[in-house]
């Protein structure tokens, strides 16, 4: 049997309008709910497209009218039988205080592997500048890094925290932004069935353990803690929380629950990974506040004891934070 | 991998009820004319926001200064974020080009999706111009790039809406295949609805084929036609090829036309409210 096209059109065609204005209603206003009317309409509107689909492409070949009711059907399709909870309603303070440290906590393994090969990092940079002092070039590949760490600390010194004098702000903005760059990249990195992750981190380690280790020969290890701390107190868990992302990324790649698809996998980490990107994102707009507007202070204006107790207080907050608040939350399982 | 009849990737989704159905996926070259609307929709932008923020260095330079950093990095890596959530799975170039990013199972897409795929970009650059993320699109048999499928993503085309004309073939000539009914519903039953829209398809776009290739299309047509149902000798050799296509083809989609019928099931139509 052969579909008459343009009988069957001019019948059909009044309800597929009908259900593409209902569509873009319902497109151009995510918040927009349907009276129960509306919803069996809906619902009739759909089930004739479908049935009309099925007709146009038993009956009939027309790749035009084919292509646009599938497209039509698909629409309708993912409207009716989505059952995802649509989150709509998102409470800050909730997120924030229970389901980011719930959801750190549930990946905790894969913040100790970061946190692992972060200090794995450290250790080979401070060895390499500790054996081999001339590669300091090679390691520390920055101008401002370069120089002697007991001139710069002079210099800082004597600058009273004046040398970002009128541009704090456009600092802060561009530390917090490259921060968050390079944290996400870490994360992307983790479709590289984690081994990107694993270099950035590393690489991470390297510069801050040859930079600790220069300091700390030429005797300015006061100053780096009290340089380092303040921000690096919230910025080096920042990117660790990063990484972490991405090995969790990484670990649904792998399959390490083999059992369920690869796309289930995904699927399951997946609002885990969108909390630990708003985490981290938080976490190094306040890193990039403090580094500076607090951190290029220096004595005399502002005594190194007093940096690095603001340092730990921070660390010893962000671990108390991250460790215990929402713990009395049930709503969602800790285990991973 | 599955292609359709223009040798293009499908996706295809089976409902609960049965229903079967596929969505082209878009094509690499379309996403990337998609990708240079969008990058100049976010070259504006911030142009505009440099231009908002030079009049702010009066209030404070340094104020001004941080404000251009943080909305640039805000706006090149929110917008396909926020275009995509507010338009349903469309930014700017996608909705030019007539693009859709959907769930690959076919069903709503949700906020976390759009962010994941939108902030796995930086693997799907590397090392440059989209270089790792093409290569992987182009071998994945669904045209997912790393970040669509983290996300479970794909991009479609969009269907332009259609017009289908044939009263032109179907009314105000004499058909002499009318004569012989019981050789039309034989026509009818041995057709396969991709014969009669190949049929249909060649009539309607005669114009546009040279007169020589003209005559072999519908030669081929027609013998296709002939090798269905042999028509007698006296009706085959009055009528050109081209004649006996338009016959074929009047004689098949006349079936419905005749009887003019009204669907039974719009008698259990639900009223619309």
């Amino acid at each position: 049997m052969i579909l008459d096209l343009q009988q069957f059109i001019a019948t059909e065609r009044p309800r597929w309008d009908e259900l593409e204005a209902l569509l873009i209603k319902i497109e151009e206003d995510p918040d927009h709910r349907l009276t129960l009317d509306q919803t069996r309409r809906f619902h009739y509107l759909y089930d004739r497209a479908a049935a009309d689909l099925l007709r146009i492409s038993t009956f009939a070949s027309s790749p035009e009218i084919l292509r646009y009711l599938e497209a039509l059907v698909a629409r309708a399709y993912g409207e009716i039988h989505e059952t995802r909870d649509p989150r709509n309603r998102f409470h800050f303070w909730h997120w924030f205080s229970r389901q980011l440290p719930q959801t750190f906590r549930r990946h905790l393994a894969a913040f100790w592997c970061s946190l692992a090969l972060t200090l794995l990092g450290v250790a080979f940079g401070a060895g390499m500048l500790h054996l081999n002092p001339d590669s300091k070039e090679t390691l520390l590949p920055f101008s401002h890094l370069q120089g002697k760490p007991s001139e710069r600390v002079a210099k800082e010194e004597q600058n009273e925290g004046e040398s970002l004098q009128g541009r704090k702000a456009g600092f802060a903005g561009s530390l917090m932004t490259h921060n968050i760059r390079v944290s996400l990249f870490t994360l992307a990195m983790g479709m590289t069935y984690g081994v990107g992750t694993v270099v950035v981190l590393f690489y991470n380690g390297v510069i801050l353990g040859a930079v600790s280790m220069d300091y700390i020969q030429d005797g300015q290890t006061r100053f780096l803690i009290g340089w380092l701390l303040p921000y690096g107190s919230i910025e080096i868990p920042s990117v660790m929380i990063a990484g972490q992302a991405g090995f969790v990324l990484a670990s649904a790649l792998i399959g390490s629950r083999k059992r369920i698809s690869l796309l289930d996998r995904l699927a399951v980490v997946r609002d885990d990974l969108v909390t630990l990107i708003g985490g981290f994102s938080i976490l190094l707009v306040w890193a990039g506040i403090v580094e500076a507007f607090f951190s290029q202070y220096h004595e005399p204006v502002l005594p190194y004891g007093v940096k690095i107790g603001f340092g730990l207080l921070e660390l010893v907050l962000l671990c108390g934070f991250l460790g215990f608040s929402g713990r009395g939350d049930k709503s969602r399982s800790e285990s991973p | 991998m599955m292609l359709n009849l223009t040798g293009r990737k499908t996706l295809q989704i089976q409902t609960p009820e049965g229903v079967v159905f596929n969505l082209t996926i878009a094509g690499l070259f379309t996403r990337f004319l998609a990708w240079i609307v969008d990058g100049a929709a976010i070259m504006a932008a911030t142009s505009l926001i440099t231009i908002c923020t030079a009049f702010m260095t009066v209030i404070s330079h340094d104020f001004a200064n941080a404000l251009s950093v943080i909305l640039y990095a805000v706006i090149s890596v929110g917008y396909g974020i926020y275009t995509e959530w507010r338009w349903r799975g469309q930014s700017w170039g996608k909705r030019l080009l007539r693009l859709r990013v959907i769930d690959a199972s076919g069903l709503k897409l949700q906020l976390s999706q759009i962010i994941i795929r939108n902030l796995l970009r930086p693997v799907d650059l590397l090392p440059a111009c989209y270089l790792l993320g093409g290569l992987f699109s182009f071998w994945n048999r669904r045209g997912q790039r790393l970040g669509d499928l983290a996300a479970n993503t794909v991009v479609v085309s969009i269907p332009v809406s259609f017009t289908i004309n044939t009263q032109s073939i179907k009314e105000g000539k004499y058909n002499s295949f009318r004569d012989y009914p019981h050789l039309e519903s034989r026509l009818r039953q041995r057709t396969k609805p991709i014969e009669a829209a190949l049929a249909l398809d060649a009539i309607l776009r005669r114009d546009e084929i040279t007169p020589e290739a003209r005559v072999e299309l519908f030669k081929d047509i027609a013998t296709h036609f002939r090798g269905l149902v042999p028509f007698e000798e006296h009706v085959d050799e009055m009528i050109a090829d081209e004649q006996f296509v338009r016959n074929v083809v009047a004689s098949i989609y006349r079936q419905n036309s005749i009887r003019q019928p009204k669907s039974p099931n719009l008698q259990h139509d639900i009223p619309s409210n």
